[in-house]
């Protein structure tokens, strides 16, 4: 099961955090703020996984945005490396080859995608097309619903 | 009312949308508190708003804010007020700011359970599954066990999409509220056969982390599993079902057995390496648990070793790393096999990544041998000059001492090899914190290698006088403590050794309080055998100048400004001039010059004795032995677990009160006999008030405590590390002088060299050992392939190297001090391992049994809040359910199972040898794929279902091929972002 995922910049920004198990929000900053300096100390030739505590943690770098995830200990490394490429690939089709500033503006749509391609930890949809398919169709919703909402509001409908 | 809305649009216009914050946050990096302050002020006016599109709006803004660390549970209520609106944006927007800023002991929670229920159950999927990703980030205790039957219903919905969520989220209810998995546990086990690839994947998904907990309970699904793994060409939830094996096998090796041939088959096959690294895993778990009796067995073992190889030889960091991590959980049983790859393993010791040097070094410290060991060290010490980073240095030296201390230095043969190691090791100042560990090493060696103390006081001597200052930043002085104690205990083998080595003692070193103490003590404990020495060849001369010699350097640590080195140097010196002050009129008396004494220690002319032995004054002799029995007596070393072996003496209460605390209440009801107490003030507990009784402290007799001292001062005597607190524990209280005749005296070995040279002189040891073990080679070389011939029919594994290893020149002292009745291999009796709040204590179930009472408890009716009194309820109805209804469901699989499988369980049976276990009949089930379809096509009777199942099939493979799957970590990492 997969503890937490946290998404930092080169300058150590947060971009995203996901916790899949629940922490006190001191605790939180702490293993973040702990996490984030040990992995940018890190030379770009070295592995990506670290004994880190009770957990092992699985991080990557794409452009300027590091990728991080804490697994427990009898977890598959490269299934998570996996599963951060996957939700890298979902942004990416669904921001038109994104970059950082689409999640920093968008930080909401990129946790309904990280949602649909997790919970609780867990995978849920292997399927890329499926996920995008979920996300497209709920962003209808919203949309139908904004257009309604508008028209309320002017006092149309 | 018209115009109240245009007015109130009007106005959202300079609300700040969240794009705006984000904005506002970049431009204003430099006060970025101050902004956001201020920011969270517009969100509360926002929030006060009526309408719902403002205050979405504001919880959003309030999510950026909490992501960037920002606290904001006071908005809490405000959160649930957008997650109730019934419009589907304010709800993805609310569950999204409760599931980053709730958390599951939130009092909040109690208000939400109708809300989320009317979720779930919403018409529109999406509704749902909101809610379903939001609660698995929030859920509680209540909410599960609220919940539980709502989520429940899910799993059989209609919609593919929220059964799939509907499952992955019953895992963290189980989690939350274990009561759930038995009724649920029926509809789980259904999901495996789900034609639709996600819902059967999330099931295998759930599975998988309940049987990783607790396996045992789901030895009864491992046929389905079986099926899965062999028809299943979904890399994710292979993965997952691999895993799942890998945690069932240690329960029955019969399983493994079955695994091994499709595991192997996937392993030559598959491209994804994340597949084959859970492969690999899965077969070395196999492996282990079944130790023997497999034929094919080293050939897997083989087969693994040869892919992992594969992996570290590849270029991909992360690929080496976890190729390293797996190779080690193969040393643990088959040393041999990863031994064969020895250069590959020290190839990555030069690797850039640290954390894969640290792995090799993890696989070494498994893979050395006597013969190996000293070629291992020598590389890991030609690694260390050039190493970088103290931290990795400091690793690399702790590496080193565990390699070859393991197991009581079972690998080391030549022990004057290992002290130069060590030596050397303090001088290339490699470490800076393991300054005691080396010390505790040196010692342990000289205590418990009797053969090596000469060479290891010479070693030490030439530390001493060559250590040098500068390397005082470190801990390293650390072991000038080892050095200081090992030339005072052993080195009274050579005069000429003992006088040097006192004027390197008491030479003036800036060195801490402590070690200097032990210079002192140890000064003395070798002035005390060179004075008996000089007693012995009633060499008053030399005992005089010796006193002279030391006298006045002790004196000058008398004005140390460390108390402990004042106060034993004190002491010393009194006694030395305690000695002195006998032989002060036979000096003046005296016309030698001190010049030529030197050179009178060795020649002891019989005819001065006479002359001599009056010299000795009766007092100064008994001075002498008095002094010598100070020290007298063997160091043994002491068993690690040896303390707490020790019985504690009778009458010890170690529970009870030396003192009573002091009486909390102000009010003391025995005031009125004050008079009395007071005199007693310490033990009147004695007298009365019963309630303290267990507190009470009572006075020993005078002999008890003569007793336990003596107890304490036997078990302090065989304490090596006590020496250092305690200065006379050694003396004891015989009168007779036998011991001192028994101080041996040996020559120094003059081959050793002296100075310690700049080369690394270990390496000479492992050149000697070469040039030896060649000549063996040659010598018996066709005794040998007559042996090889001979044991050819023996199994492979057991091939002895132990022919061609080096026989050890050294050997280590074993035994320990212990109690009697003590064993070193003595468990700890408190692992610890216990931990009460884990969750998968109380997921610990058994399913197959069905149990009526928890389906009520879940339904509502009868519910129990104490969850502590169910769980109890559930283990004693185990205990009982599974005696009497074993039998009935052993009837029920019967019966469910097609005739023609029975018959053959039913032959198998009568094969097979113990019929007694109950998980015969499901493991049996599991036949190798080929078999398992021609059953199928064979049974007449099953035509029907034959068909369906193959439209199913069919179903299944269309959907399949649909379906993506992992390719593993053959994609590159593009540079997408």
């Amino acid at each position: 099961m997969m503890l937490f995922m946290l998404l930092f910049s080169r300058q150590g920004k947060l971009r995203l955090q996901k916790w899949y198990v629940a922490h006190p929000d001191k605790l939180k900053k702490k293993i973040t703020r702990e996490l984030v300096t040990t992995i940018l100390a890190r030379k770009p030739k070295m592995c990506s996984f670290l004994e880190w505590k009770e957990c092992k943690i699985v991080y990557k770098r794409y452009a300027s945005l590091y990728f991080c995830c804490a697994i427990e200990q009898n977890d598959n490394e490269l299934l998570t490396l996996e599963i951060i490429h996957r939700y890298v690939e979902l942004l990416d089709k669904y921001f038109g080859s994104v970059c950082e500033l689409d999640i920093i503006f968008n930080f909401e749509k990129a946790y309904f995608i990280l949602d649909e391609l997790l919970i609780g930890g867990e995978m849920q949809e292997t399927s890329k097309k499926n996920v995008l398919k979920a996300i497209a169709s709920q962003d209808l919703l919203q949309e139908d619903e904004a257009v309604e909402g508008a028209l309320t509001d002017i006092g149309l409908i | 009312m018209a115009l109240k809305k245009v007015k109130g649009n009007f106005e959202r216009i300079f609300d700040k949308n969240l794009t705006d914050l984000v904005r506002g946050i970049r431009n204003n990096k430099d006060n970025e508190a101050k902004y956001i302050a201020q920011c969270i002020e517009e969100i509360k006016l926002e929030l006060r708003q009526d309408n719902m599109n403002v205050k979405c709006n504001a919880v959003a803004k309030l999510t950026y804010i909490q992501m960037i660390g920002y606290d904001i549970s006071w908005a809490g209520f405000n959160i649930i007020e957008v997650m109730s609106s019934s419009r589907f944006t304010c709800k993805r927007i609310g569950y999204l700011a409760a599931s980053q800023s709730f958390h599951a002991d939130s009092e909040l929670l109690m208000l939400m359970t109708n809300m989320i229920r009317k979720d779930l159950n919403s018409q529109n999927q999406y509704d749902a599954g909101v809610a379903l990703s939001g609660l698995s980030c929030f859920i509680s205790a209540d909410l599960s066990r609220d919940l539980a039957n709502d989520i429940m219903t899910l799993m059989s919905s209609t919609k593919p999409y929220l059964r799939m969520k509907a499952v992955l989220m019953m895992y963290k209810v189980f989690l939350r509220y274990p009561e759930a998995l038995r009724p649920a546990f029926p509809k789980l086990k259904e999901k495996l056969e789900n034609p639709d690839p996600g819902v059967q994947s999330a099931a295998v998904n759930v599975i998988c982390e309940l049987a990783r907990k607790n396996p045992k309970n789901y030895l009864s699904l491992a046929p389905i599993f079986f099926k899965l793994m062999t028809t299943s060409s979904n890399n994710w939830m292979l993965i997952k079902i691999i895993k799942l094996f890998g945690a069932l096998t240690p329960l029955e090796p019969r399983l493994g057995k079955k695994l091994i041939e499709p595991l192997t088959n996937l392993i030559h096959s598959t491209s994804a390496m994340s597949l084959l690294y859970e492969c690999i895993n899965t077969v070395i778990a196999v492996l282990i648990s079944i130790s023997s009796g497999m034929p094919n067995h080293s050939a897997s073992i083989q087969l693994c070793v040869q892919k992992l190889r594969i992996l570290i030889e590849d270029s991909d960091q992360n690929l080496k790393y976890l190729g390293l991590l797996a190779m080690s959980k193969i040393l643990k049983t088959h040393p041999k096999s990863v031994q064969t790859h020895k250069d590959l393993i020290l190839a990555c010791l030069d690797d850039k990544d640290e954390s894969i040097r640290l792995r090799s070094l993890d696989l070494l410290y498994g893979m050395v041998s006597k013969k190996n060991l000293m070629e291992i060290v020598k590389r890991l010490l030609g690694h260390m000059e050039r190493a970088e980073g103290s931290n990795y240095r400091d690793e690399l030296l702790f590496k080193v001492i565990e390699i070859c201390s393991q197991s009581s230095y079972a690998h080391v043969t030549n022990f004057e090899w290992y002290l130069t190691v060590l030596t050397e090791l303090i001088q290339l100042e490699a470490g800076t914190k393991h300054g005691c560990l080396i010390a505790a090493q040196l010692l342990d060696v000289a205590i418990r290698v009797p053969t090596v103390r000469q060479f290891a006081v010479t070693e030490m001597i030439n530390l001493l006088d060559c250590f040098s200052i500068s390397s005082q930043s470190n801990s390293m002085y650390e072991v000038l403590y080892a050095a200081a104690f090992i030339i005072g205990e052993f080195s009274g083998e050579s005069e000429a050794d003992g006088y040097r080595s006192i004027d390197i003692l008491l030479r003036q070193m800036e060195v801490p309080g402590h070690i200097k103490s032990v210079f002192i003590q140890n000064a003395v404990k070798l002035f005390a055998r060179l004075s008996t020495a000089c007693l012995e060849k009633e060499d008053d001369r030399g005992l005089v100048r010796l006193c002279n010699n030391i006298l006045p350097k002790l004196q000058d640590f008398a004005s140390s400004e460390d108390i402990e080195v004042q106060e034993r140097a004190n002491s010393a010196a009194i006694l030395v001039d305690l000695l002195q002050t006998q032989f002060n009129d036979t000096i003046l008396n005296s016309n030698h010059t001190s010049n030529d004494i030197l050179g009178d220690i060795e020649i002891s002319d019989p005819l001065k004795e006479n002359q001599q032995k009056s010299k000795f004054p009766q007092i100064a002799i008994e001075i002498i032995q008095e002094i010598a029995l100070l020290f007298d007596g063997e160091l043994l070393p002491v068993a690690p677990k040896a303390q707490r072996k020790v019985p504690i003496p009778e009458g010890l209460d170690l529970d009870e009160w030396i003192n009573p605390p002091p009486e909390d209440e102000e009010k003391d009801s025995e005031s009125s006999e004050s008079d009395h107490d007071k005199e007693q003030l310490f033990v009147k507990e004695n007298s009365h008030s019963n309630e303290f009784k267990r507190r009470k402290s009572e006075e020993l007799p005078p002999e008890e405590i003569a007793k336990r001292k003596e107890a304490r001062r036997l078990e302090q005597m065989h304490n090596p590390h006590y020496i250092k607190a305690t200065e006379n524990h050694n003396s004891t209280n015989k009168s007779e002088y036998t011991n001192v005749d028994n101080i041996p005296i040996a020559e120094l070995a003059l081959d050793i060299p002296i100075e310690i040279q700049t080369a690394r002189r270990s390496d000479d040891y492992l050149l000697s050992q070469q040039s030896r073990s060649s000549k063996l080679e040659t010598k018996p070389k066709h005794k040998k392939t007559k042996k090889s011939k001979k044991s050819k029919h023996r199994i492979e594994y057991h091939s002895s190297e132990s022919e061609d290893e080096p026989k050890p020149i050294h050997i280590v002292n074993t035994t320990l001090d212990l109690p009697e009745g003590a064993e070193i291999t003595d468990n700890d009796d408190s692992d610890g391992k216990f931990d009460p709040d884990d969750p998968h204590r109380a997921l610990n179930i058994e399913l197959e049994i069905p149990s009526t009472t928890d389906d009520k408890n879940l339904n509502g009716k009868v519910k129990n809040h104490v969850s502590k009194v169910i769980e109890e309820n559930i283990l004693s109805l185990n205990n009982e359910d599974s005696k009497k209804s074993s039998s009935k469901s052993k009837e029920k699989k019967k019966k469910s199972k097609d005739k023609h499988r029975e018959k053959e369980h039913k032959s198998k049976k009568s094969k097979s040898e113990d019929k007694s276990r109950p998980t015969e009949l499901d493991l049996l089930g599991i036949s190798p794929p080929k078999s398992s379809k021609t059953d199928v096509e064979k049974d007449s009777s099953t035509k029907h279902k034959k068909s369906k199942k193959e439209k199913h099939h069919r179903k299944e493979k269309t959907k399949a091929s649909e379906y993506e799957e992992a390719l593993g970590i053959s994609t590159p990492s593009k540079e997408m972002l």
